[in-house]
Parts: structure tokens; sequence; C-alpha cells
């Protein structure tokens, strides 16, 4: 059985790359941090690797349009070796600024196969401003994305000025639930369903969507931070939690990099 | 060629940007508009081909999803104003540097050095009937600031007939490189006007050494071996006055001081020396983590078997108030050089933030040249959350403290903890070297015209005309850019020393580590500058940020240049560091300066001053013979120093890194302010770091020996609260001052440095009594403005950090009450101390206006609060407590509001049983601010345990949680007193900062 090499992409200002790299550890994979520019100046190829991550953080500042110049540096430098990597069927995983460079550069949510043209968006929050919070989140069973396998619900934080998921085109949105590729919506503790309402949708975003995948489940973007609930003491009250010995063992954000490494030892 | 894209929002997506104008200038101006929009403009200074253009338009500036953009200007004509804002010429243009970038990347191929691209934002305002001077009230009270923002403001009609013209905010003009020389043999009036034009910040005693080095024979005939005169170049007198501003030197702080006060006169040899260091030094001898103190940019102390902690907090104030936003970021990715020039490097962990502001509802008229206290605290916020957010760094420990005596300088405290492997390359990491022959290198940003003067601006008071160079707009992203680099150089080994260019620029970073090999030769011309005309003295000064000085060794040169190039880092040679004992600087091969490094360094004369002490008297509140305690409640929660500022609070990222364990806001809700954050060192560790701060500016108005020794014990406490251990608790003082030496300006320049006498004595009793070292500390002396002719001087503040340990944080404890059925107790006893309370202040604005101050100031007996510590600590590492609390302003009565608040449950005390002396008022009770005390709730099976460890010490069972979502509270008397919703309580605790 393989071990899964796990690509953590660096620099320019992305900045969870040591908690996501732990992350993949403790699920099991090889994780190795590779700055951009390695990739761009062929010391490091795509091609080693069966999981890519795009990691949190403010690439280039978030300035001009989040994650889109670090999309343009994949679009004008990497696109041959990005496509082969996602024809060879292998993972991609984008969290937050992740996310927002992966619908930038249109790898997703990669409709009728098209991974190369932007159709969504991720754009400044309601509000107007960033912010740091835990959310609630409901987990589409009946989408077949890998990562979030077997899993029903989330809490997760949303660290982002930039994370309202969007579009006009209501085509897209219809794909989009119609094939189960929305994986993650923000919801309304108190009734379990997704939710407009700030702050339990703390970004405004459309059906209140924070995470979805391609149509093949293997690519997946979404705003929430896992690698962020790696640890029981992440949790914002786990202090709580362990009187009421509910203090689980583990993080539960460690569930979705495990999916990952998981169908890699099974499928490569 | 210029070109001009602008870039609007599709016509139903929200404008964000737009709507949060639109929403702060009814807020702040009144004036109601129906819709503002924005438009973002990218100038473009390059030769693009029509083809490139387009496509660089498509595929950077527009997101196809949400906008739509135009090469000239966009028709959008649904407006009656438009106001435009851009940079002036010279001002960081952050978003135009990366854009950049991103041209190059689309196009594929370099653009030229002098090319670029400037960035402005549109505003469009529809409806709301304003004129013409309401639009210009918007620009220059709300949009822009004129000592960096250039704006253009336009009826519809105008834009109409004129449209806006293409316009390129670059620094033109070749000025010829020329240095001056100073005749210093000249009267002390001309002396002293040399010193104001040229903001040398020296007095005359420091002058007259200068001028008499000069003409030392010695020195003359060194200096005239490189064809230099008797009289110091510009770059000399510059680089003198900057490494001897009070900034840099400490002045005050090393001065000889005569205090004198009713009892007794005492001299002292250096406050620095005689009460701070000393009390460092003398707890150093129980203490084996101390690993460095005092002598590199941060203090650095060992964690644990692998980790040395390294923990530094700075000001930026002067800055702030000139420009809040430009001033705050540069003051926190200023502050994170600091563990990162420190030993060989620091990682950084977390940052710290604390503001002092007035009011921001602050309603009468603001004088020229100030800005209003609200526009200050968005600005400085926004600053410091985008220096820290873009950086990576989580915020653990944010607060604000409010008093009209800060409305003409605001305090701007930013801070961070660095993490220092103890052996790197198998050296410890810690200690730096410089040998004769290692190369000087500047690695990160270029140098402009930004930030001259910083380190002798700061230390005179602010007034209309401060330099306008000294404002500056930190770039996070160079800086990460280089900090990624300079760990990945670092773990290679390939540097020997390394230190921030902060305050003084290359003249103070270049001339400190010269000190480690006695020598350097500087060549100013090979300095990467932002553009062209830059005098030697200003290249040398130039406070220009994202800048590290380093010392590499030849051979490992290239490998270090090789990396830099990699990562886009620009890295220069600049010279090399000698055995000559001279500070010696070079132009194009022309000797500029020429200065002894033991002058240079130590040449400079200390003062002598004079400080008198008199207890000042204050009236005491005649306090009404019964009062609503439930009103009074409702107004305290609501106040300024008590209210919740959690939205402002959520802004900042806290997590990042994913080490956090107890996080800024804390409970069932997440939203009320822990007593104190923890975080692990790195992913896996089991043991955490604890980090707290004590501050009461209010106190220092009856004695500031108390204020200091407050402060000190209630960053202690929050530490003990949270579970850290009482024997690894190290301390940062950070004194901000009004000016306190005697003079025409300062009448009363005698008290306010006996107050920084007094400020110093508590500093060095207590450290000493609690065994906490000072491991890092700053002082800044002239915070004074002159408001309406009048002179307004900061309360004295001292701002105690403390950075703790806790052996295994799963036992760490938080302030929300956790079971209904837990007994709460009170720990520590209640005085009648309400000298500068919140609550006088209260009573006072009530009753009469104005804060009643009051007399009986918060005393503080470090040894039985230090007893009651360590009892605690063993309460919490047998895991008896539920949850543990430090009531701090508003004292036991905002407490208990505070762990219901969080816990979500309600209450029921029992005044009569708070353990307490000579005090028969609940008011009194319950708002006193005594310090040392916890609120702790422990469940019933372990009443008997934790009872046992309290045997000997103040405490009581005041009450107990119960299910019902209320607070109730039985007076001395025996009535209910309170007894009111927790829901409602909260409201009035959030409603004040709910919007802002």
């Amino acid at each position: 059985m393989v071990k899964p090499k796990v690509l953590i992409i660096t620099g320019y200002g992305f900045n969870c790359e040591k908690e996501t790299e732990f992350a993949f550890r403790l699920a099991g994979g090889e994780p190795e941090q590779v700055h951009l520019n390695d990739l761009l100046l062929g010391e490091k190829s795509m091609d080693e690797y069966h999981i890519m991550a795009f990691v949190g953080g403010f690439s280039f500042g978030d300035h001009i349009s989040a994650g889109k110049v670090v999309a343009n540096k994949f679009k004008y430098n990497l696109e041959k070796s990005l496509q082969k990597f996602i024809s060879d069927g292998k993972l991609i995983i984008g969290i937050c600024n992740g996310f927002q460079v992966m619908t930038k550069l249109g790898i997703l949510p990669g409709l009728n196969g098209d991974y190369r043209n932007q159709k969504v968006t991720l754009t400044m929050n309601d509000s107007g401003h960033y912010e740091d919070r835990w959310v609630h989140l409901t987990v589409n069973k009946k989408s077949n994305c890998v990562f979030t396998r077997g899993i029903d619900m989330m809490y997760l934080p949303v660290r982002h000025g930039e994370g309202k998921f969007y579009t006009e085109d209501e085509d897209v949105i219809l794909s989009l639930f119609r094939n189960n590729q929305v994986v993650l919506q923000f919801i309304d503790p108190r009734d379990g369903l997704p939710t407009s309402e700030y702050p339990y949708n703390p970004n405004g975003s459309i059906e209140a969507i924070t995470g979805i995948c391609d149509p093949t489940g293997r690519i997946f973007g979404l705003m929430p931070h896992p690698e962020a609930y790696w640890s029981p003491f992440n949790h914002p009250n786990w202090v709580r939690l362990k009187i009421d010995n509910k203090l689980p063992e583990e993080g539960q954000g460690i569930k979705i990099f495990r999916n990952a490494v998981n169908f890699v030892k099974e499928t490569f | 060629m210029a070109y001009r894209i602008e870039v609007i929002y599709k016509n139903n997506v929200l404008d964000p940007t737009g709507e949060g104008v639109k929403k702060s200038i009814k807020n702040f101006l009144h004036l109601g508009v129906d819709s503002v929009k924005t438009k973002q403009v990218y100038t473009i200074d390059a030769e693009l081909t029509p083809e490139e253009l387009e496509l660089v338009k498509e595929e950077i500036f527009t997101d196809p999803v949400i906008q739509e953009s135009s090469i000239g200007q966009f028709y959008f004509t649904d407006f009656d104003w438009l106001i435009e804002v851009g940079f002036k010429p010279g001002v960081t243009d952050n978003v135009g540097k990366t854009s950049k970038i991103a041209i190059e990347d689309v196009i594929r191929r370099k653009l030229k050095k002098e090319e670029g691209v400037y960035t402005s934002t549109q505003y469009l305002f529809r409806g709301g009937n304003l004129k013409e001077r309401d639009i210009i009230r918007i620009a220059n009270e709300f949009l822009s600031n004129s000592l960096i923002h250039r704006i253009t403001v336009m009826s519809r009609e105008k834009w109409f007939q004129q449209g806006i013209s293409v316009e390129i905010p670059k620094i033109k003009g070749k000025q010829d490189v020329k240095v001056m020389e100073f005749d210093l043999n000249i009267p002390d009036d001309k002396l002293m006007a040399l010193n104001r034009e040229r903001t040398l910040a020296l007095n005359l005693n420091e002058l007259y050494v200068i001028r008499d080095y000069f003409k030392n024979p010695e020195v003359v005939k060194e200096r005239k071996k490189f064809d230099l005169s008797d009289k110091p170049t510009d770059v000399e007198l510059e680089a003198i006055a900057q490494t001897w501003s009070e900034h840099c030197k400490h002045k005050i702080f090393n001065s000889f001081i005569t205090y004198k006060d009713s009892e007794k006169t005492i001299h002292i040899n250096s406050l620095f020396n005689s009460y701070i260091k000393k009390a460092t030094e003398e707890i150093g001898k129980e203490k084996d983590w101390l690993v460095s103190v005092f002598h590199d940019n941060a203090g650095v102390i060992k964690f644990n078997e692998k980790y040395n902690l390294v923990y530094k907090v700075e000001t930026h104030n002067s800055p702030s108030a000139l420009e809040p936003y430009g001033g705050a970021i540069t003051g926190i990715v200023g502050v994170n050089r600091d563990p990162m020039g420190t030993g060989l490097g620091a990682e950084l962990l977390i940052n710290v933030w604390g503001y002092c502001f007035g009011s921001p509802f602050y309603d009468r008229k603001i004088p020229e040249g100030l800005l209003h206290p609200m526009r200050i605290r968005e600005g400085v916020h926004k600053g410091v959350i985008d220096g820290g957010n873009q950086s990576g760094i989580p915020y653990g420990r944010g607060w604000e403290f409010f008093d009209e005596r800060y409305i003409g300088k605001p305090l701007v405290f930013c801070g961070t903890v660095g993490l220092l492997p103890q052996k790197i390359k198998g050296k410890p990491s810690h200690i730096k070297t410089v040998d004769p022959g290692d190369l000087i290198i500047m690695a990160g940003g270029k140098i402009g015209k930004d930030g001259i003067h910083g380190a002798t601006f700061s230390s005179e008071e602010l007034h209309k005309d401060s330099p306008v160079q000294a404002v500056q707009i930190g770039d996070p992203i160079t800086q990460k850019k280089m900090y990624d680099f300079l760990i990945e150089a670092r773990n290679l080994g390939l540097y020997k020393c390394i230190t921030d260019n902060g305050a003084g620029g290359l003249s103070s970073s270049v001339g400190e580590m010269a000190q480690f090999s006695n020598g350097c030769e500087l060549h100013l011309e090979k300095a990467p500058l932002k553009y062209e005309g830059l005098q030697p003295w200003e290249i040398l000064l130039s406070e220009a940020q994202e800048r590290m000085t380093l010392a590499v060794s030849p051979d490992k040169m290239d490998e270090f240049l090789k990396l830099a190039e990699k990562r886009e880092v620009e890295v220069t040679i600049l010279g090399k560091f000698t055995d000559s004992g001279k500070f010696h600087v070079l132009y194009d091969n022309k000797t500029v300066a020429y200065i002894d490094i033991d002058f240079f360094h130590n040449g400079l004369p200390r003062m002598k001053l004079e400080a008198k002490w008199e207890r000042k008297k204050f009236d005491e509140p005649q306090l009404p013979d019964s009062i609503d305690i439930g009103t009074v409640m409702k107004d305290m929660l609501g106040r300024l120093n008590i209210c919740s500022n959690e939205t402002k609070c959520r802004i900042y990222d806290h997590e990042v890194k994913g080490l956090s364990v107890i996080k800024p806001f804390i409970g069932v809700e997440g939203d009320t302010p822990a007593d104190a954050v923890i975080f692990m060192p790195e992913p896996g560790a089991r043991d955490g770091i604890v980090l707290a701060e004590g501050k009461n500016p209010s106190y220092s108005d009856i004695d500031t020996y108390y204020m200091v020794a407050s402060a000190i014990d209630e960053a202690i406490r929050r530490i003990i609260s949270a579970g850290g251990n009482p024997e690894y608790i190290a301390g940062l003082d950070n004194f901000c001052w009004p000016d306190p030496v005697q003079s025409e300006k300062t009448p009363d320049g005698h008290y306010k440095l006996a107050q920084l006498v007094r400020a110093n004595m508590a500093l060095y009793d207590y450290c000493k009594a609690f065994k906490v070292p000072c491991i890092s500390g700053k002082d800044s002396m002239k915070n004074d403005s002159i408001f309406e002719g009048k002179k307004i001087s900061i309360p004295p503040t001292l701002l105690f950090s403390a950075a703790g340990k806790i052996e295994d944080y799963s036992k760490a404890v938080t302030l929300d009450v956790k079971k209904p059925g837990d007994l709460i107790y009170v720990l520590g006893k209640t005085y009648d101390e309400t000298g500068a309370s919140e609550y006088f202040r209260y009573i006072g604005e009530k009753l009469r206006g104005k804060p009643y101050i009051g007399n009986k100031i918060p005393k503080v007996n470090a040894q039985s609060a230090f007893k009651l510590y360590k009892k605690l600590n063993q309460a919490i590492k047998k895991e008896l407590l539920r949850s543990s609390h430090t009531p701090v302003l508003g004292g036991l009565g905002i407490g208990f509001a505070k762990i219901a608040f969080g816990g979500n449950l309600g209450i029921e005390i029992d005044l009569s049983k708070v353990p307490r002396k000579d005090i028969s008022r609940d008011d009194i009770i319950l708002f006193s601010e005594s310090n040392s005390r916890f609120i702790v709730t422990v469940a019933p099976d372990k009443k008997s345990e934790f009872e046992k460890i309290m045997e000997d010490v103040d405490y009581a069972e005041v009450g107990k949680v119960i299910p019902e979502k209320k607070i109730k509270i039985k007076g001395l008397n025996g009535n209910i007193i309170l007894d009111e919703e927790i829901s409602i309580l909260k409201e009035c605790w959030k409603k004040t900062f709910k919007e802002l």
C-alpha cells in the first residue's frame, strides 16, 4: 500500500501550512511543505504527490481579489501539470484562501468537466469585514465528496473576509445541488437547517453554501478550517465538554484529512 | 503610457464597502444617503500592448462572476457626487505592488523598474440631498487623510463634462547628492535653532558634547585621512541624534534623579538600573529560566526542554495619532520584527494588542490637526487587524481603555511572542556573533523617505506641524515573504547575526551590530531605493519597513543569495563589518560619516533631573443612602471600560496555526472575555503558554505606586486564574508617560518625574515580592499634546504584560460557571478601595457631571496574595475548580455578571458572606476594586477538599449557581438588592459597542 504523499503549497502569504501538515500527519499521510516557487521553477513536481492542499492564509494579502494572484500563477505556469493531476484522479483540497484560489482558477466546481473557467466566486462578506468565529455545518450525505465520508455535522471555525459563496447563475446553483456537489452548508444550530441568518451564516453565502466538490468528489474546497480543529483542545468549549465527559479523542477536523489519506491508500 | 482600469460590482451584487461607508457616514457624520457604490481604480503606468491591456483587465482585475470593468472610465451614471481617494506620491501602495507582480505573471514578461500600478477607490454617492460641503466633509473626515491621500471630488455634472484625468502619483525629479557640514561653534540660540530645523531632539548639553567630540585633535586627525573636516556632516549629526534619541537611549530612565517626598530624599543613579534591572537580576538568582534579558531586541526565557520563548511589546503612539491605520499596521508588523531579530531569529507565534483612546462618542469639536477618537479607533483596529491577519499570526490578548486625556495622543501597544528552538545547527540560538570581514546584508523592502526622523519625532510632543515623513504604511506580505525566507536561511545556518530596522533605520541596526565586531564600513549607494533623490543621510536614517539587517560570513554568501532569489526576497550587500573601532559610512566611495563606535553608543551625557512628590487630595463623594443596584449594574456594564468589545475582537484572527487552547472569548456563547489565554507552543505539545496583562491608568490620579502595584498584580492573578504556574511568570514593562522633564512647557515636570520614580519603586517591590522578572520593556516618554492652546498629558500608564506556563493545559480553568448547584466562593479580602475606581467615576458623572476620584486607592499585599495564588494553583492542579475568574474594573459586581454571562446560568449571591474589612455598604462590596481576589465555583462533592486547601487564606462560600437564568444578590441587610435576567444585563453590556 502506498504512503499517501501530500503536497502542501506554501509561500506568498499562505499561512496555515504548519497545522495542515500536522493534521495530514495525524491522519496517516506523508505531507511535505513545498514553496510555490519550487513548483514554478520546476524544482518540485506535482506528479510526485497524491494529494494537493491549497492551505489557508492571505496569499498576496488578498489584494485585488482573494486568491486571484496565485490562481493566475497556476494558470499561466502550471496549467498542464494541474490538469494532469486532476485527470489522474488525484485529490485536491482547498481551505479558505485555498478554496478562493480554486474557484478563481476554475478547478471548482468543475461542472461538465470544465476545470478551467471560473463559474462561482467567493467574495467579500456581507458585513464588509473579516471575522473569526465557530460555525455549525451540515454535511451533504448524498455527496460523493471523498473528504466528508461518514461525517454528518461539523463544528469548525471560519476566518475570512471574503468567504461569501456567490453566483448569479441559477443553473450553476441548480446543477451543484442536483449533482450533490454542495457539500457543506451553514446551519442554525437551533433547528439544524441551512440559514442565511447572521452569525450562523457569517458571510451571507447564498444557499448557505460553504463547501463544494467537483462532480468526481475528489476536488473539494471549503471556507471553514478543519485543520484548526485537529486537537480536542481547539474546541472553544472543550473545558465544558471535559466536565461532561464528552471530550473527543481527537479534533473533529482530522476526519477530513483521514478520509483523503484512506482514499489514496485504497485507490493507488 | 498610463492607463486607467475601473472595476465596479454588477448591478445586483451587494457592494459591502459601499454599504459600510453608507452606514458609517450616518453614524459618524449624521449624513444620510440613498446609496454608495464603489469602483476600484487601477492606474497602470507601463508600456502594454492593447491585447495585453485587455488581458490584464479581464484576467487580473475583474471577477467575472460579480464585476464589470472598463479601460478608461466605466460608464456608471447613477450618482450625484463622487470622491476618488488615492495615495500621495511615495506612500506605500500594497495593492499596487501586488498588481505589478500579477501583470508580469499574465503577460509573461517583466515590467521595467520604473513601471508600476497605482490604486485608488472611487465612492459614488446618490441621494440624501448632499451639498458640496457635505461631500468634502465625508472626504476629509472619513474617507481620506491628507497626510497620505490625494482626493478628487466631483459632481455628476462635472464628471460628465470633464471626467477624471489619468494621473500618476510618482515621485519625480532627481536631486543631486549633497552632503552638508554643520559648524557647531555657534551661539546657543543658533544651536537650538539648528536642533529644531533638523528635528534632532537633542538638548544643549548634548550638542556641546557633539561639538567637542568633533573638535578633539585626535578625531580631527583621523577624520582628515578621509577628507572630512572638523565639522560633522549631516550624515553624522543625524545618525548621532537618532542614536541618542530618547526613543533609542532611554535618557530619562538612565538619568541621575534626586527624588524628594515628605519623608525622604533619595539619589537615584538610573531608574532602569536601580529598579527594573536590579529586580530582575536579583530574581534571576533564583530562577533558572532567564536566558537573555535586556540586551537583545526582545527578552528570552527557557520555556521547556526544546524551546525558548521570546516576548516583546512596543508602542506606536505618535504615528497612530497622525495616520491611525498606517501607524498601527506599522506598529504590529514592526514589533513582529523584534522576535524575528532576537537571537538567530524566532518564529512568530502570538500577537497581543492594547489601545488607550479618548471616548469614541466624544461630541465636542476636535481641534485642527487632531482626528476624532472614533476615527482613530477604527483606523488603529483596522491596521493591527490587517497586519496580524495577513501575517498569519493569531492574537492572544486584546484590550481597550478609554479616558479623555488620550484624545490627542492615543496609546497603541503591540506585542509579539516568538518561539526559538534552543539550538539551531547545534549552536545556542540566543547568541549572536559578528566577526570582522562578515558582510552587512539588508533584506526585505526598499528604502524611501518613509519614517525619517521617527525616533526623534516620537521623542517630542505632537504638534500640528509634525513631520509628514514620519507616516509609514506597513506591508505585511513583503514582510511575510522575508520572514519565511529568513526562517529557511536560519535553519540552514546561513547567517550569524540578525536585527531589525526600526527606529533609526540602518543607522541603528548596523550601528548596533557593529558593536559586536567593533566597526563597520557601510556603502550607502548600494542600498535599493524606492525612488531616486534620497540624500545619503536619508538612506541611512529611513525607517522604511520590512527590512532586516544581517551579518553573513563570506563563505555562506552564495548560498544565501541563491535562496533569496528563489524566494523573491530582495537582499543587498551593503558593506562589511570591521574591527576599526569606527562607524564608517561611505557614498560612492567617499566617506560621509566616520565616528568612533564608542562615542556613537556611549558618548551621550546623562541628564540630572529632579522629582518632587506630594500626595494630592481629592474630593470623596457623598454617596446617597440608598442606591438602586439594578440601575447601577446596568449602567456600569455599559461603561466604555467595562462593556464588551467582542465585535471588534472577532475581526482579528485568534486561532491561525491551530495552537489556541483557551481563546480570547469563551463561554457557552463564546462571548465572554477570558482572564488569560493559553496557546500550545507547537502542535502536539501538552504544556501551554499563558498570556495576560494588567493596566489601570486611572489609579495614577492618586498614586502611580499603586497603579503599578495593581497592574502587576492583575497580570499575575489573571495567569493564576487560568491555571498558570505561580513560579513561572515573566513580565514586560511598557511605560507610557507624559514628559516628566521640568521646563517652561512642563511646569509640573517635578511631579510627573516623581510619579515615574514611584512607579519604578513599585515595579521593584512587587516584581521582587512575586518573583516575576521583567524580561523586556520599553518607554515612551513624551505623550502630551496641545489641545486648544492647552497641554493635555495622558495619565501615566504602565502596561504590565505577563507570560506564564501551564504544565498540562488540559487542566486549564475558564471563568464561565458550569453547572447548577456548584458553590460560588470569593477568595481574597475586599476593602473599601474605591479610589479612582470605575464606580467613583460613574457616580461622579451621574451626580455632578464629572468623575469622582476619591483617595482610597486599591493596594496590594503581595505576601498574602502570593500565598493565595499558590493555594489556588494547587486546587487547579488537583482539578477541584469548575470555574475561576479574577475581578478587575468594576470589582465583584461586574465579576459576578461575567461568570453568569459565560455560563449562561444564574447565580445567587449573599453579600454578607463576602470576606471584607470595614465595609458597610452593598455598593462598596460590589464595586470596590481591591486587588488579589477571585470568584471561583466548586462542585459540591469537591467542597471539603477545596476548603481544606484554602484553610488559612481569606475565603468564603458566598452563593451558588442556579438553573434560573438570573443574577440574584442579597444585600447586607438581608434584602434582595438585585434580581435580574441575565439576557437583560448582557444586552446592557453588549450594546455600547455592538455595531462598533
